[in-house]
């Protein structure tokens, strides 16, 4: 499987119809890249015309920018913007909430306007159109599997459907966590956390937030952003779960459920 | 006897009508002292928001039990205030039940209804109180509400359980004289509530009700003028705050951070520096970030004064769930308290000098700032719209951009951005190697 950059696509005088945004975690996490791959599979198999920045992307600024470091975010996104226009980008999906919120929402004030969606709103209306087929009993039909809402999907842009969605077309067993949708329980790792040690307390709020999750007696967690993935794997492990609890993005259960 | 009463009630209430004007000044000036923000956009849906939020406390009902119980004082509050129009005519005018006449059957059913309500204040307050002391629910009970938060909320509660108390004994001391035709008492019909009650005071002499009913009237009143003044020293000031604070609502997305319009052109001028203003045209340099109060918007000094310390956003912050030391209910206060120091002492120099003292380390310190995550519970808990993680972001950005204070896990993730273009270190070069890998599966 071959995926294009959008250099090559410019080369061959190629227009895909979006712009896939990988983001940092997407590109180098190990847990992360396995999201990518499977959404880079689906996208592929169900034939949509896209393209990567490849080794032009670079971080967006959002840690950056939510740690304190204004200069740094305006600096990468001024890069970003320059390459995105360049290539005269329209429409991007991404698998990073936090990728999306930010190219979205704090982009476009910038110099960057252009139409942003999120893989999991991607995915339900490449399954409405008919373009995403499913599996008859896939190997999530009728298992429980409870969703955690990422901050900046859920509260930060309000979306809380879609993903779910993608979820009922899968024919799961869907178990809400009591803190879900808008009183949805944060992993931990956004507004820079992911990069230090959590501040002293009684206990981890990936802990808290995989004990919820645990506690459901679903067998996947399904979420929608690497850093939450992570975050999950980790509180998951914590309870000594994790050989009979999964932590999955709603990418990788679509592309273990497409129809041949 | 009656012309006395009469200058007396003038006088008190002129004075609690100036005091509370003036400190009502104050704290408009307060908020001024922020950095400008514009917020008047869509006034269509600020109306919207104000009417579901404020008016209708919209968001309360994610908790029924407590927002039942609060719709009921908030309810009671207001319309029993349509009474308070009618008792200051009778103090001033010297009158008693000066409506009754004009009104007819309709001014009974409304005292009627002012009772059901005054009594639904009461037991609300009463039930108010024992989740507070006895109950100790959490979030009333936590940390930065030892001393004189926790003592304004009771305080602020026992006043209305004195206050409704007052006007029922007031009302049913009245019927008692009604029914025994003293000159003066106009007659109504029975009240609802206590024309029940009145064979409590059948046994005592007119006298004595007439000094049970003046006295339940006046205390009632004095009551409500002091309470009046309390109003803008207290918590309680979200009973008018909450207006235009849900109005002057960010309408943006939650998970928007806002531009520094600074910092982007002064990238923009060091990348193309064609665009550069000559030096004399640059704009004055305002601190970056926020390091005291006077450093954060308007809007963020009138959610302080709007906050009622009810502790949702606290109950809902991953960090403080965790036990972490952030609370944003404290950024909250620790903002209106710090504004509250400037004012004061504006009020006693003309103008603030610097005291050595600021909003961040002083008030707020750098591990409460750190812990959060940015994940907008608190935002999204509040029922007046105010937004604690605006404020915490804006510390943030003093921080690490003035006082280049940062965690050096975080200093390394800053260089790895700017050296590697992504927060972790890994070769530029081996951005797209999943890609590569994914090419030679197949």
């Amino acid at each position: 499987m071959h995926i294009k950059s959008m250099a090559e696509c410019m080369a061959n005088g190629e227009t895909p119809e979006v712009l896939f945004w990988v983001g940092c975690a997407g590109s180098f996490d190990q847990r992360a890249q396995k999201i990518t791959k499977a959404f880079a599979q689906i996208l592929t198999k169900v034939g949509v015309q896209f393209a990567i920045l490849g080794k032009e992307e670079m971080c967006t600024g959002d840690p950056a920018r939510r740690a304190g470091n204004e200069f740094l975010f305006q600096m990468m996104a001024y890069n970003n913007i320059q390459t995105l226009n360049n290539y005269g980008v329209k429409k991007i999906v991404t698998t990073c909430p936090h990728c999306f919120n930010i190219l979205k929402n704090e982009y476009p004030v910038l110099g960057g306007e252009y139409e942003v969606i999120h893989h999991t709103t991607f995915l339900q209306q490449l399954i409405n159109d008919g373009r995403v087929r499913l599996k008859e009993g896939g190997e999530f039909k009728g298992r429980k599997i409870t969703y955690h809402d990422s901050c900046y999907l859920g509260r930060g842009n309000n979306i809380y459907e879609a993903p779910r969605e993608v979820l009922q077309a899968l024919d799961v067993e869907l178990v809400e966590m009591k803190r879900c949708r808008t009183n949805g329980l944060c992993c931990g790792a956004g507004g820079a956390q992911m990069f230090k040690e959590e501040e002293p307390g009684t206990t981890r709020v990936n802990f808290e937030r995989s004990a919820e999750a645990i506690d459901t007696g679903a067998t996947v967690i399904a979420a929608n952003c690497p850093f939450c993935t992570t975050m999950l794997t980790d509180g998951v492990k914590n309870k000594e779960k994790e050989d009979s609890v999964v932590v999955m993005d709603v990418a990788e259960m679509v592309a273990r459920s497409l129809a041949d | 006897m009656q012309v006395i009463q009469q200058i007396f009630f003038i006088i008190c209430a002129g004075l609690a009508v100036y005091f509370f004007g003036k400190k009502v000044a104050e704290i408009r000036r307060n908020i001024k002292l922020g950095r400008d923000e514009d917020l008047t956009d869509n006034p269509g849906e600020r109306w919207k928001n104000m009417t579901l939020l404020a008016l209708g406390q919209k968001k309360m009902f994610k908790k029924p039990l407590p927002a039942i119980l609060h719709l009921f004082v908030y309810a009671g509050f207001i319309i029993i205030n349509l009474e308070i129009l009618e008792i200051f005519l009778d103090g001033i005018l010297g009158h008693h039940r000066l409506f009754a006449p004009f009104l007819g059957g309709f001014y009974s059913f409304l005292i009627g209804f002012f009772e059901i309500l005054a009594a639904a204040v009461l037991i609300s307050c009463v039930i108010f109180l024992v989740r507070r002391n006895i109950i100790k629910v959490k979030r009333l009970n936590q940390h930065e509400l030892d001393g004189w938060p926790r003592n304004d909320a009771n305080l602020i509660l026992m006043t209305e359980v004195v206050l409704m108390s007052l006007f029922l004994t007031m009302n049913t001391a009245d019927l008692v004289l009604q029914s025994r035709g003293t000159e003066h008492y106009t007659l109504t019909a029975p009240f609802w509530i206590t024309s029940n009650f009145t064979g409590i005071f059948q046994n005592l002499s007119t006298g004595s009700l007439i000094a049970i009913e003046r006295t339940g009237w006046w205390l009632h009143i004095i009551g409500v003028l002091l309470f009046l003044n309390y109003l803008p020293y207290s918590k309680h000031l979200h009973i008018v705050l909450a207006f235009p604070n849900s109005y002057y609502m960010r309408l943006k997305p939650k998970g928007e951070m806002k531009n520094m319009k600074e910092i982007q052109n002064e990238v923009l001028y060091m990348m193309q520096p064609e665009l550069a203003p000559p030096a004399a045209e640059a704009p004055q340099q305002q601190r970056f970030g926020a390091k005291d109060a006077t450093d954060l918007s308007w809007k963020n000094i009138l959610d302080a004064y709007s906050c009622t310390e009810c502790g949702r956003c606290t109950a809902s912050c991953p960090a403080n769930i965790t036990g972490k030391k952030l609370s944003p209910r404290k950024i909250m206060m620790d903002t209106r308290d710090r504004i509250e120091e400037i004012g004061k002492k504006i009020n006693a120099n003309g103008s603030f000098q610097e005291d050595g003292k600021s909003l961040v380390h002083d008030y707020i310190t750098v591990e409460e700032l750190r812990a959060c995550t940015s994940c907008q519970a608190c935002v999204e808990a509040c029922p007046v719209t105010i937004d604690p993680l605006n404020i915490i972001l804006q510390l943030r950005r003093y921080l690490v951009m003035e006082e280049s204070n940062s965690p050096q896990e975080w200093n390394l993730m800053f260089g790895n951005i700017e050296n590697n273009m992504a927060p972790w270190k890994f070769s530029p070069d081996e951005r797209d190697k999943w890609a590569e890998e994914l090419a030679a599966q197949s």
